[in-house]
């Protein structure tokens, strides 16, 4: 009998413990401003629909973004971006796939803030780069809030700046990501 | 009890085992995903809500304005003395706003006849790909037309009502690909009033238009309206424009060739007495201009 109470509290255990082992969100921000100082206007969209998973035990973290998600002050920009730049019905999601290098040092069961490096794939346009990263993991009841900012070169991904315009759009786009997540339960 | 704890431990072990080895295998963005494509509008058929005379399936975006500014040349075979048409121009100054994804309204001048025109657009249906895709976009259009000249003779009974026109369009229209888009435009016109008793009131026509992209931002266009009834051999003719898109940051330049003068319906389906025969065509361009009216993100 007292075994099978090990046995039950064991297997009570371990799924509790998986339940708080994901973490997830599907309304995300992630952002972007390409912004120069001799751009007419501000060159920046913000998607407030980004899928983002992570994996508190292995530090795995997952990020997609629907590129016709993203929000313009002008539906102008927005059709531009969709339609010329990132063209948005061949290459529809950007997906980043990355591990937290630093994992171990997180506590993701202690409210707190820790800096997190991480290292990933960024697949974008059909362009797949290797990218490294410092951003913010807070962890306040029981939600984990993943903060980061870093440069993407928009050469790199192969999304082109017609000459035109070549000084009125940065070459480097400044992504930011903001979010937070739930933990999964499944 | 002994053999049957170590059983149940072993079932444990092996269920324990085999969920590890899924977890690793699995993609994480796979256990949020919950298998379903939202529907999505398919958007930039054309790139402006004028193929190049008549209306596009395209929609402004909701809180934008487009000035537009059509330009049409005289014909080109009188060659140098009127610098093959150059010399003279027509044109018409529009405003057309966005104001939902399916409604539109716009307003015109043209100086042909000085006639005004306006027209209202709707599209019960538009075009989407996801789980719930629907094969084309059906836009129904309302418009009608007043002619501000001068009554041709003054000293009989005029009503206001005889300067008026109206046209009724149903564009059935679809994205084919990222760079080939067709649309079929069924279109009446009637005239409150017509010149001669032997012209039809009401004038049937069906409109083909479509586009070809040659590059992301140039695209090859034409326009043809084809009369059903309404057309006299030799006084007016089916209205066909070819020309190029052209897409520059802010603007689009639609560069073409044409037989039509008129650029309102009324007038281009109507009223065309120029004939891609004798090379009586005209050089015309229209020129287009968003503004944004009202801030598009919810910040």
């Amino acid at each position: 009998m007292k075994q099978v109470l090990i046995l039950i509290a064991l297997f009570g255990c371990f799924t509790a413990a998986e339940a708080q082992n994901r973490f997830f969100t599907k309304t995300g921000k992630i952002s972007f401003d390409a912004t120069t100082s001799k751009s007419p206007e501000n060159i920046d969209g913000i998607n407030k629909n980004s899928t983002c998973v992570l994996d508190a035990q292995t530090g795995d973290i997952q990020f997609s973004v629907l590129m016709k998600g993203f929000e313009f002050d002008r539906a102008l920009m927005m059709e531009h971006f969709n339609e010329n730049y990132v063209e948005s019905d061949k290459f529809p999601k950007t997906t980043f796939k990355g591990n937290i290098v630093n994992n171990s040092a997180i506590n993701y069961t202690k409210d707190g803030s820790y800096p997190a490096k991480v290292k990933g794939k960024l697949s974008m346009h059909g362009e797949t780069k290797e990218i490294e990263t410092a951003g913010t993991i807070t962890i306040k009841n029981g939600k984990v809030m993943v903060s980061a900012t870093f440069p993407a070169l928009l050469s790199d991904y192969k999304v082109g700046i017609p000459q035109l315009v070549a000084d009125k759009v940065a070459k480097t786009a400044k992504i930011t990501v903001d979010c937070t997540l739930d933990p999964l339960t499944k | 009890m002994k053999q049957q704890f170590k059983r149940v431990m072993t079932i444990l072990a092996v269920m324990v085992c085999s969920a590890g080895a899924k977890a690793q295998e699995k993609d994480l963005l796979d256990l949020v995903d919950d298998g379903k494509t939202p529907n999505t509008m398919v958007t930039n058929a054309f790139k402006s809500i004028r193929i190049i005379n008549g209306h596009s399936m395209e929609f402004l975006a909701p809180g934008t304005m487009d000035f537009r500014i059509l330009h049409r040349f005289g014909q080109m075979n009188q060659g140098t003395k009127n610098l093959f048409g150059l010399d003279q121009a027509s044109m018409r100054l529009g405003l057309d706003f966005g104001v939902t994804k399916k409604l539109q309204l716009g307003i015109g001048r043209s100086t042909f006849k000085k006639e005004l025109d306006g027209y209202i657009k709707y599209a019960p249906l538009r075009q989407s790909t996801g789980d719930h895709a629907f094969p084309v976009t059906i836009a129904l259009i309302g418009g009608a037309t007043i002619n501000t000249l001068p009554f041709a003779d003054p000293t009989r009974t005029n009503y206001f009502s005889s300067r008026v026109a109206y046209y009724v369009q149903t564009i059935i229209g679809r994205k084919l690909s990222d760079r080939i888009s067709l649309q079929l435009t069924p279109t009446m016109v009637h005239h409150n009033l017509v010149p001669l008793a032997n012209q039809p009131n009401d004038v049937y026509a069906v409109g083909f238009g479509g586009r070809i992209k040659a590059s992301q931002r140039v695209a090859f266009t034409w326009d043809y309206f084809y009369n059903i009834n309404g057309l006299e051999k030799g006084v007016n003719y089916n209205p066909l424009s070819v020309g190029v898109d052209i897409e520059t940051g802010g603007h689009v330049f639609q560069l073409h060739f044409s037989n039509a003068a008129g650029m309102n319906e009324r007038a281009f389906i109507t009223e065309t007495t120029n004939t891609w025969e004798k090379v009586d065509l005209r050089f015309g361009f229209n020129l287009s201009r968003i503004f944004q009216l009202k801030k598009a993100k919810s910040s």
